[in-house]
């Protein structure tokens, strides 16, 4: 088995490692670097569970290789907090019940980070397109879309709970 | 936090751990030495296998065994079925298959190797000869003369045929008497269920304890558990079974899987631990599948709206095997919903469980209910449109009167408590009815095509009094259990027998513990899901954990606050009735400064210095509750939909949901139910289904081919409640989880119709795609031709014929 050494950074950390080169980038992240807030949910690009920002843009790291990401930036969920508070995404779908089982709210919310950074007010169809990518089973949506509604109008007053009632 | 209420729509504690991406679903369980299996499941829907040669897998890099049906079935019992009807047919299930496959996905061997992808590639190198059967798919075809047989002992391909009928069984006559019979063939499509995490399974066997421990993505811990233990033997106290973070379900997680006997005694085999998880394409396959009914409805009445009858019989599919609940679905979850909330007099319900080529049909959210409430629903709108009245108030006409404490229908139940109007009254307060009807008119006048559905639903939730389900062919008790332990410091854990897969369990009893015991929210952690914590738990299913479990939840916090006011009013010198309890403080009555706090007195539980006499140190109670009834919400929905009149495109536009599940412990967390639970509804109304070819090919198996719906497929959702308490539980809680669901397809579809009755469409079987949409219209429009030029001709020659 032939193996090829890649580099990566992940939410600011840098990682080295042998993979063969047929490894998902989802299984680098989630079985080689045990990051595993990045979830797998289908075989067909259709759910969106594995949603990362490469780069910068957001992408559905079940169709990438991992020797395809060498040298990338990359940020999962793992990244979206800093010092002890929630991303405005994350305190949106706290605030508004955007999750239930939380399979999918991983990819859901880099999703929604993609959007806020390209609209950052987006109505509810725009929400609704953005996130046609990913596959939410429990919520119906609408908490969802109410989550990323709040994360756009707060997104810049720095109140975040951090998860505190 | 302080002390958190019942009815206050606090934020969920799950929430942390999941939005930072620190959650634990079974795919994040990490062990040392962890080996990969994989499943070679059959491409055939039906064939005999004359032979597997694995030798070219078991030699392949990385791989560490192969077991095949044959080798593993010394070791295996049948996979058990937990519901048994009458002179059921239930022919065995062998985890692997060994002599015939039944069904494209039946699994014919396992591998074991170093890692997933190891494994995986050995699939490919187990060599199956199979000689291929005729396969039947349709669950009527199955049933006739000549069609190919899936199971020795079950003769015409039949498990069952069950009734249930209003006591005089009076429907035929009445149908004799009555001024309309309406008769409508109805298909409730298959459906897959998608949980958005697949099923996983981690199993690890120690050696020196003999403990096989499965981590699995489940709904019923100890349920598998005890099936685990019955199919393979290993003593059932030598078995730890842990529902870690489980990544939704909705009905398809609530069984003993083949992969989760099989998982278990690899790991006891080779004496190592185990992980297999699914793939999408296997969970399309290999998980249960949900519906898949063929319903000959009627219904009688008068001219003046008044309903005499309901009649049905259903050829329910069950797929290739019984799973664990199947039988119940289609005929206690079916058939005894059939009086709807209508004082109807006769009820006819025969159903006919069939197998077929497929995979396994059983509980998919609302389970048997929705199917149940799309008849219903249907044929009173159908009803409406004959005699020419509105269906609003034909439901009106027929609606049982309110009642508080128990009242009997047709079928034979008891319902709980319902107020039935009230809950229309307030949809109508939200949806102006008047208003559509006009803006319905003019939309015509304009070429566009709305139209408005109602569904005025009940349910059985609950689930449910033993004694009564264990009449009805339940394998198992069905009530719920609770252990509260009092730490010294007066902080507690709550251990409960349900497992919640989404809903918020650790956020909901927690609240009822700390208004109950008046203990900080923070102070209170609610343990579910590990068998080896737990006392015995049935489970979360049938919207039964608050109703059942939520009351075992409070038998032990009234048994705790029991032994800690004695100890309290002990302490104070006083006798227990003069000491009051509030907020967390123990007062003596009139002595406002003797007090003692709920932490002072689990400390002196504990210490033991200074205990009442006859009273055993510590501060825990256990309690199992078994309800003497189950609880029925009900509800009205309303739907107004869009058609166009050139492509046949429907869009649901407005979507209003009253529903009276009784007291609510957290609204937001009820409202985020319904919501998932009419987003599912909506997905079987307007696009999702299963689609077998006739040589048993799952044409719709993957998520390109099966449309889940996305964001962009769904409306905003008016969700609002009425309060009928339910006497079944102290909570007076009816249970959320099914209810959209159960209410949605037919008030979407009763809309549909709505929007095409002036071209004389009077039903439509989901779901709503728009290329049936637009033959419909086609079709209408073309007759409507065909007649007014016959009208026409018949005019000019009028009188020279
Ligand atoms: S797992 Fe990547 S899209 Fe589904
Ligand atoms: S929260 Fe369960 S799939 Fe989205």
């Amino acid at each position: 088995m032939t193996t090829n050494r890649i580099s990566v950074t992940v939410n600011g950390t840098d990682y080295s490692a042998d993979v063969e080169p047929r490894l998902l980038l989802i299984h680098l992240l989630r079985d080689v670097l045990d990051l595993t807030g990045t979830h797998l949910g289908c075989d067909t690009s259709s759910c969106g569970a594995c949603t990362i920002l490469l780069n910068g843009r957001s992408l559905k790291s079940c169709t990438m290789f991992a020797v395809q990401a060498d040298g990338a930036d990359i940020t999962t969920v793992e990244g979206l907090a800093s010092d002890g508070k929630y991303h405005a995404v994350q305190e949106g779908f706290w605030q508004k019940h955007g999750l239930q089982c939380g399979f999918c709210t991983p990819g859901m919310m880099i999703s929604a980070v993609q959007l806020l950074d390209r609209n950052p007010d987006p109505d509810e169809g725009e929400i609704r397109t953005a996130i046609r990518g990913n596959l939410c089973r429990c919520t119906g949506y609408h908490n969802i879309v109410e989550a990323i509604r709040y994360a756009a109008a707060n997104r810049n007053t720095g109140a975040m709970s951090g998860g505190k009632q | 936090m302080t002390i958190a209420l019942k009815g206050e729509s606090l934020k969920r504690r799950e929430d942390h751990r999941l939005i930072t991406g620190d959650g634990t679903y079974v795919d994040d369980v990490r062990l040392p030495g962890l080996s990969h299996v994989a499943f070679v499941r059959s491409p055939h829907a039906h064939a005999l296998i004359r032979s597997i040669d694995a030798s070219a897998a078991a030699a392949a890099p990385g791989v560490q065994r192969v077991f095949t049906g044959a080798e593993l079935q010394e070791q295996l019992g049948s996979l058990p079925v937990g519901w048994v009807l009458p002179d059921q047919n239930s022919p065995p299930h062998p985890p692997l298959a060994f002599e015939k496959v039944r069904y494209v996905g039946d699994a014919v061997a396992a591998i074991v190797a170093d890692s997933p992808y190891e494994a995986q590639d050995a699939t490919e190198l187990v060599k199956v000869e199979y000689e291929s059967l005729d396969v039947v798919v349709d669950g009527e075809k199955a049933t006739q003369m000549g069609a190919p047989q899936l199971h020795e002992d079950a003769p015409d391909n039949t498990s069952f045929e069950w009734e249930v009928h209003s006591a005089d069984r009076g429907y035929d006559d009445a149908a004799k008497e009555a001024e309309v019979v309406i008769k409508q063939r109805m298909r409730n499509q298959r459906l897959i269920p998608n949980s958005m995490e697949p099923r996983g399974i981690v199993a690890d066997f120690n050696a020196g304890t003999e403990q096989i421990t499965i981590w699995t993505s489940t709904q019923i811990p100890h349920l598998v558990r005890l099936l685990f233990s019955a199919v393979t033997g290993h003593p059932e106290h030598k078995v730890r079974v842990i529902a870690p973070d489980v990544g939704g379900a909705f009905g398809s997680k609530l069984y003993l899987y083949a992969e989760e006997v099989i998982l278990g005694m690899i790991a006891k085999n080779l004496k190592r631990p185990v992980k297999w998880i699914e793939s999408r394409q296997e969970n399309f396959i290999a998980t249960t599948h949900g519906r898949d009914h063929i319903a000959d409805a009627e219904i009688c009445g008068n001219r003046d709206g008044t309903i005499s009858g309901f009649k049905v019989h259903v050829y329910a599919n069950l797929g290739a095997y019984l799973s664990t609940f199947a039988p119940g679905i289609p005929t206690i979850l079916y058939g005894l919903l059939l009086s709807g909330v209508y004082k109807v007099p006769h009820i006819s319900c025969v159903v006919t469980g069939v197998f077929t080529n497929t995979t396994p049909v059983d509980a998919y959210r609302g389970a048997g209910r929705p199917e149940a409430t799309f008849v219903l629903e249907r044929l009173v709108d159908m009803f409406a449109a004959e005699i020419g009245r509105d269906p609003v108030a034909v439901r009106r006409k027929n609606f049982l009167p309110t009642f508080k404490n128990g009242r009997t229908v047709s079928t034979g139940v008891v319902y709980d408590s319902g107020d039935y109007r009230a809950t229309l009254n307030r949809a109508l307060e939200i949806f102006d009815y008047k208003e559509f009807r006009r803006e319905q008119r003019e939309a015509r006048r304009n070429g566009r095509l709305i139209g408005v559905g109602f569904s005025t639903y009940i349910e059985i939730s609950g689930l449910a009094p033993s004694a009564v389900a264990a009449s009805l062919g339940a394998g198992a008790g069905l009530w719920e259990s609770s252990t509260v332990r009092v730490h010294p410091t007066g902080t507690v854990t709550v251990y409960t027998g349900t497992a919640s897969s989404g809903q918020g369990h650790e956020t909901t009893f927690a609240q009822i513990a700390s208004e109950e015991l008046g203990v900080p929210y923070d102070d209170i952690d609610i343990v579910h899901g590990d068998t080896e914590k737990q006392p015995f738990g049935t489970g979360t299913f049938g919207s039964r954990s608050v109703s059942v479990g939520g009351q075992a939840l409070l038998m032990s916090l009234v048994k705790v606050k029991e032994k800690a006011t004695k100890i309290a009013a002990h302490q104070m010198g006083v006798e227990p009735d003069h000491v009051t309890f509030k907020d967390g403080t123990f007062t003596v009555e009139d002595i406002p400064e003797s007090q003692m706090t709920f932490a002072e007195v689990a400390g002196q539980a504990y210490s033991a210095v200074n205990l009442p006499p006859d009273t055993e140190p510590g501060l825990e109670a256990v309690s199992f509750f078994d309800p003497e009834n189950f609880t029925w919400p009900f509800g009205c929905h309303i739907c107004v939909v869009e058609v166009s009149p050139d492509t046949g495109e429907t869009r649901v536009l407005r979507y209003v949901a009253v529903d009276d599940i009784g007291n609510v412990i957290n609204p937001m967390i009820v409202d985020g139910m319904l919501h998932g639970g009419i987003a599912q509804g909506i997905g079987q109304a307007m696009q999702e289904r299963a689609v077998y070819s006739d040589d048993g090919q799952l044409l719709s198996g993957s998520m390109l081919d099966y449309a889940v719906p996305t964001a962009e497929d769904l409306p905003m959702f008016e969700t609002d409640r009425t309060v009928t308490p339910s006497p079944s539980n102290d909570l007076g809680v009816k249970g959320a989880g099914e209810a959209g669901t159960i209410a949605a397809t037919p008030a979407i579809v009763n809309a549909a119709v709505d929007a095409l009755k002036h071209l004389g469409v009077r039903h439509i079987d989901m779901p709503l795609h728009s290329e049936k949409m637009w033959r419909i219209i086609r079709d209408a429009r073309e007759k409507q031709r065909a007649e007014r030029s016959t009208r026409a001709k018949q005019r000019e020659t009028g009188g020279k014929s």
